[in-house]
């Protein structure tokens, strides 16, 4: 114990390394960052979605209209009193909008959160055990995988009485099983690594090396695929609406208020035509935004090869 | 190739099985046929009206029974009982897959030819403004719900037909009710212009996605070595792009294909919803409204059949487009 003496203490001073490297060291949580930063589509999008995400959230306790008080004026177009116009009812449509987005948004985050949990941890715990409970989990993911979303989505919500976690807890209960696949392949060359050995030599328990080190790694490919769970996640619900299985006035959501304002296409476009838009940009920014996290995640998927 | 498509067969009659008594369980358990029966009629049903409905549609036994006398009865023709009286399931079912089918084949046969056709043209010429331009297209596609396109569509339709004074694009069925002259030509015609209009609606998100795929594995397949070494024989680029290049990229394209056939019968209930086809969707639809059990396990079993066949089919190409892709 005499002879050693602590690096770093007064005998063995080291030359602080920054004289040598100017560079900064960049930790994995900045490299990425980094790079999503700069992908220029993936920023605009992030930016509008966070607009539309406030607007839709934050907009109904400013606006002067609620989506289900009748207003005097019946099928208005566009003006400054009501910027998307009023149904042939009277309802205002910039309220209605707010509101749809709103439960639509609603929805497709809490199917992209929930699938997303399932999935990463049935995933992570069928890739960590191996042997018999992984084949016994991934069947039962692959049998979910062979249901058709749309059509079992249809017949289970068509007795949901339209309540939005009801929905999401279909839709999500039928998607989990793709999350899983993917985490399970990525957590099958994880737990082969050294830092895995090295928490099980430290008597870590298996649960303590699941989620404290297989998942967290595994946040890459979990991220891009909740990302592109929120894209599925709207366009699912609000087809589920539209054909009359979804959310159920007077609630409302984008699918239903396009679906409510088909007959009035050429009368009342602005009806049909704003909340269409407004999926549309939901799911275009989502797709952008997943994009970038894939690239910032996985760089070697940017090939420039001629 | 032969003893490969038998046990593949084979193989997927377990997970057939597995697959449609879960799916029977949920279907159960959804809805409560004999509570809609009691009360959604005018006037109410007598108590011993009520039991004997119950009694017709079995919903007294346990589930597990009642799946195997279902799936027992399926193979033997009989589909079990519908909720609404003199409905035969199977004759339903048929009468509306032929409906059905002519739809879902045109918009994937159209949504693969084009899908190649500008994934690899897109892929040729990488970084293009033609590139960026058929990215651009495909990234909106994606995000476009099929109902509001196809609503658009049907009012694109109308005022075309208006325009030009034909009645040629049909907005509504999938034929016309009735026919002024009525020859095998004109029915013809007839089907056709009923069906141009869904058919771009289905295949337009297909279309969308199986070119992003083309131009990802094109791209990837043009970076290879053997590629190289083809175009440093001296062998064409022309020749060496469809002949060597595209057959391996077309490998997921394939299974992409596969794995999509459950979204577009999906796609395809929204599109005949709103075309006002009486194709399976309007089963599937209508069969969920009135809590009719065996009529959607119909649909569902019919549609997992479809899925699993598609993935076969899907199986075998890889062998004929790669060969180095043996079964045996």
């Amino acid at each position: 114990m005499t002879d050693i003496e602590a690096p770093g203490s007064a005998g063995t001073q080291l030359p602080p390394s920054d004289h040598e490297f100017t560079v900064r060291q960049r930790s994995q949580t900045r490299l990425v960052l980094r790079r999503f930063l700069r992908h220029r589509a993936a920023m605009v999008s992030l930016v509008v979605f966070v607009l539309i995400l406030l607007w839709a959230f934050i907009g109904p306790h400013l606006w002067h209209y609620s989506y289900r008080k009748y207003t005097p004026d019946n099928s208005q177009p566009p003006s400054w009193k009501h910027p998307f116009g009023t149904d042939s009812s009277g309802y205002d449509a910039y309220a209605q909008v707010m509101r749809g987005t709103q439960t639509s948004l609603k929805i497709a985050i809490l199917i992209a959160l929930g699938s997303t949990f399932v999935g990463a941890v049935w995933g992570a715990v069928a890739g960590f055990y191996r042997g018999f409970v992984d084949a016994v989990m991934m069947r039962v993911a692959d049998l979910v995988l062979t249901l058709p979303l749309f059509a079992i989505a249809l017949v289970i919500s068509s007795r949901s009485g339209g309540s939005w976690y009801w929905i999401a807890a279909v839709i999500a209960g039928l998607t989990w099983a793709y999350v899983s696949r993917v985490v399970r392949s990525t957590v099958l060359s994880l737990r082969e690594k050294e830092f895995v050995e090295a928490a099980k030599a430290l008597g870590a328990s298996d649960a303590r090396i699941i989620f404290r080190h297989l998942l967290p790694n595994s946040l890459g490919p979990i991220i891009v695929n909740a990302t592109v769970l929120v894209a599925t996640g709207i366009l699912t619900e609000t087809a589920l609406s539209f054909v009359g299985f979804g959310v159920q006035p007077p609630d409302t959501s984008l699918g239903l208020l396009v679906s409510q304002a088909q007959t009035a296409v050429d009368t009342r476009p602005w009806l049909f035509y704003i909340p269409g838009a407004f999926i549309i940009a939901i799911a275009l920014t989502i797709n952008f935004i997943g994009d970038g996290l894939r690239d910032a995640f996985d760089p070697r998927q940017q090939r420039v090869r001629q | 190739m032969l003893a490969y498509t038998v046990r593949r067969i084979l193989v997927s009659i377990p997970v057939l099985i597995a697959s449609t008594f879960i799916v029977f369980l949920v279907v159960v358990n959804a809805g409560d046929p004999v509570a809609n029966f009691a009360t959604s009629r005018q006037p109410p049903p007598s108590k011993a009206a009520v039991a004997a409905f119950a009694r017709h549609i079995h919903a007294n036994e346990p589930a597990v029974q009642r799946y195997w006398n279902w799936i027992t009865g399926v193979l033997h023709g009989d589909w079990g009982p519908s909720v609404q009286p003199n409905l035969d399931i199977g004759h339903d079912l048929f009468t509306r897959f032929r409906v059905t089918v002519t739809l879902v084949a045109s918009a994937m046969i159209i949504a693969l030819v084009l899908a190649v056709i500008f994934g690899v043209f897109s892929a040729l010429r990488q970084y293009s403004a033609a590139d960026y331009t058929i990215t651009f297209f495909g990234f909106l596609f994606l995000a476009m719900p099929v109902f509001w396109f196809a609503v658009l569509l049907k009012q694109a339709g109308i005022w075309f037909n208006e325009q030009t004074g034909s009645q040629f694009l049909g907005t509504i069925g999938e034929k016309s009710p009735y026919l002024p002259v009525d020859t095998t030509w004109n029915e013809f015609t007839d089907r056709i212009g009923h069906l141009v209009l869904p058919t771009i609606t289905l295949a337009l998100v297909s279309f969308a996605s199986w070119t992003r795929y083309t131009r990802a594995s094109m791209l990837e397949v043009m970076g290879s070595d053997y590629v190289r070494l083809a175009r440093a024989k001296g062998l064409r680029r022309g020749t060496v792009m469809v002949r060597h290049a595209l057959r391996t990229a077309l490998i997921p394209l394939a299974t992409v294909t596969a794995l999509d056939v459950a979204i577009i019968l999906g796609g395809a209930v929204i599109t005949e919803t709103i075309f006002q086809w009486h194709g399976m969707g309007e089963m599937l639809v209508q069969s969920a409204s009135t809590v009719d059990v065996y009529r959607t396990m119909a649909w569902l079993l019919l549609s997992a059949v479809v899925v699993i066949g598609f993935n076969l089919v899907a199986d075998l190409l890889y062998a004929v487009l790669d060969p180095r892709i043996r079964y045996d």
